[in-house]
């Protein structure tokens, strides 16, 4: 099998998959559990979710460890989990997929933050996202994918760490952007060229953006990055806003319409082009539909 | 008002130390401690919200400005309680249960303590029924609840539950927050405000409270 940076070398456009909590909560995760502590109890769950956006083809899929550093473990006294609950995540994916797809390591924001705005050292930070990449690495991921970034001093804590225990794995980093009168900032006042100037510094491989409020920004945010980077970029956006209706929530954007957005991607040369919040494998299926049909 | 315009400014800037130390001056030359506090602390909070809600300015500005009110806060505290000046108001706040989202939470309850009000923050993953003892055993008279998740929000609904069963509904009055609810899903689980920010939270909290 050809290595992911192989083929975005060649240019070739990827798909990646979509959501993994709302498709864990429609299989009976109860609300008030945490995602990942699902990993060891529910294991086969976990591979039927990446089985079913294998099969509406995806060929990056995620592992269930978003919040699987021990920082925010810790949150569950779960922190001495941290190796199990990654590593369990990546086997479940291997199972499901085998050789056909590239398993991406999901590593979140710890939830915490770095001095003098919260109380965490750095040190601790680089510490937490090192147990857990070591263990996503170990266990045999293709690539780490550090995303839903606002600071960009804990993107760059998880690449160091990342780069530090293999020079060898493909490291994804993405951030999320909201819209302010000026362009795009992260919450912490992150603009897209610093992003794309730090991140790529850092050595990321793939740099980018994923959760945001729509994919109508998203093509905005893409546009910024392209304007910045000849680096892969990859674009992992939410179905929309989450709203309400008849008591139950719905993310507006279908699969249809988040298709024919991807098109617009492609046409700005983005590498990866998947899902997040509200994504369902009926949109990966339909993005990687519109993907193969520009070809 | 030379002092209490340093205070502000300062404050502003997040200086914690120029706070703390023009707020000292302010306190020697005889101003009050409520003037300190309304003119000085709260209306440089204000300054500083308004500029995050226009993204003027970033989370790491309010954190350091709400670092510089709680210095100069620290200093006029003894002086408030002894001469009895009461807060205006007490209200419980927290995050969800399910969710440990809590930076909105966060901002609020500095919103809300730099406009005087006294907050108890019972953290992230509350449950409903640690919402409702919180406020039963402070005399709390509002509870307000943050969720981010979309998953999550669902929980906020059996707090309204157990304040309709113990007969606390519309004497607790509930103000819902985070990205994924709204004004209508405030209204579908008999919450009784929805606020978009922290400046609206206190806006909110000041509407409810009459003060």
């Amino acid at each position: 099998m050809e290595t992911l940076m192989e083929r975005l070398g060649r240019r070739e456009i990827l798909v990646s998959d979509g959501a993994i909590g709302s498709m864990l909560l429609s299989r009976g995760l109860p609300k008030t559990q945490y995602p990942e502590s699902y990993n060891m109890s529910h294991t086969s769950v976990l591979t039927d979710i990446a089985k079913e956006y294998l099969e509406a083809g995806a060929e990056i899929i995620q592992t269930n460890t978003f919040g699987g550093s021990p920082l925010k473990l810790k949150n569950y006294s779960l922190e001495d989990k941290t190796d199990t609950i990654n590593r369990i995540a990546v086997e479940a994916v291997r199972s499901a997929v085998a050789d056909k797809a590239y398993i991406s390591g999901s590593c979140g924001p710890s939830g915490k933050m770095l001095k003098p705005y919260g109380d965490v050292e750095p040190e601790e930070m680089y510490d937490s996202f090192h147990r857990q990449i070591f263990s996503l690495i170990s266990a045999g991921v293709d690539v780490i994918c550090i995303e839903t970034m606002t600071d960009i001093n804990e993107a760059l804590s998880a690449i160091k760490a990342a780069k530090d225990i293999s020079s060898t794995i493909p490291v994804m980093a993405t951030m999320t952007f909201d819209p302010t009168p000026r362009g795009f900032f992260t919450i912490m006042g992150t603009d897209i060229p610093t992003a794309v100037r730090i991140l790529s510094d850092a050595g990321a491989d793939v740099i980018g953006s994923n959760c945001g409020n729509g994919i109508d920004n998203m093509i905005k945010i893409a546009e910024d990055f392209k304007a910045e980077t000849e680096i892969p970029v990859m674009i992992q956006s939410n179905a929309g806003l989450p709203e309400l209706k008849d008591g139950k929530i719905f993310y507006s954007e279908t699969p249809e319409f988040m298709a024919d957005k991807a098109a617009e991607l492609a046409e700005l040369d983005i590498s990866i082009i998947g899902g997040c919040c509200g994504t369902t494998p009926a949109h990966i299926r339909a993005i990687r539909d519109k993907i193969d049909s520009l070809i | 008002m030379g002092i209490i315009n340093s205070i502000s400014t300062n404050l502003i800037s997040g200086n914690d130390k120029e706070v703390a130390s023009y707020t000292k001056k302010a306190m020697d030359a005889g101003i009050s401690a409520e003037t300190i506090l309304n003119d000085g602390l709260i209306n440089g909070m204000n300054i500083i919200g308004d500029r995050f809600r226009d993204h003027e300015v970033f989370l790491p500005d309010v954190l350091m400005a709400a670092k510089a009110m709680y210095a100069g806060m620290e200093l006029i505290k003894p002086v408030l309680i002894k001469s009895g000046i009461s807060s205006r108001g007490k209200i419980v706040i927290g995050t969800i249960q399910g969710d440990l989202h809590d930076i909105g939470k966060n901002l609020v309850g500095i919103m809300l303590k730099g406009a005087g009000y006294e907050v108890i923050d019972l953290g992230h993953d509350v449950s409903p029924e640690k919402f409702v003892e919180a406020a039963k055993e402070t005399g709390a008279t509002i509870i307000g609840m943050s969720a981010l998740l979309t998953t999550t929000m669902a929980n906020m609904k059996e707090v309204v539950d157990i304040l309709k069963n113990e007969n606390l509904h519309g004497k607790i009055r509930t103000i819902i927050g985070g990205a994924p609810v709204s004004k209508q899903y405030a209204s579908e689980i008999g919450v009784d405000r929805y606020s978009f920010d922290a400046g609206n939270a206190v806006d909110t909290v000041k509407e409810l409270l009459g003060k």
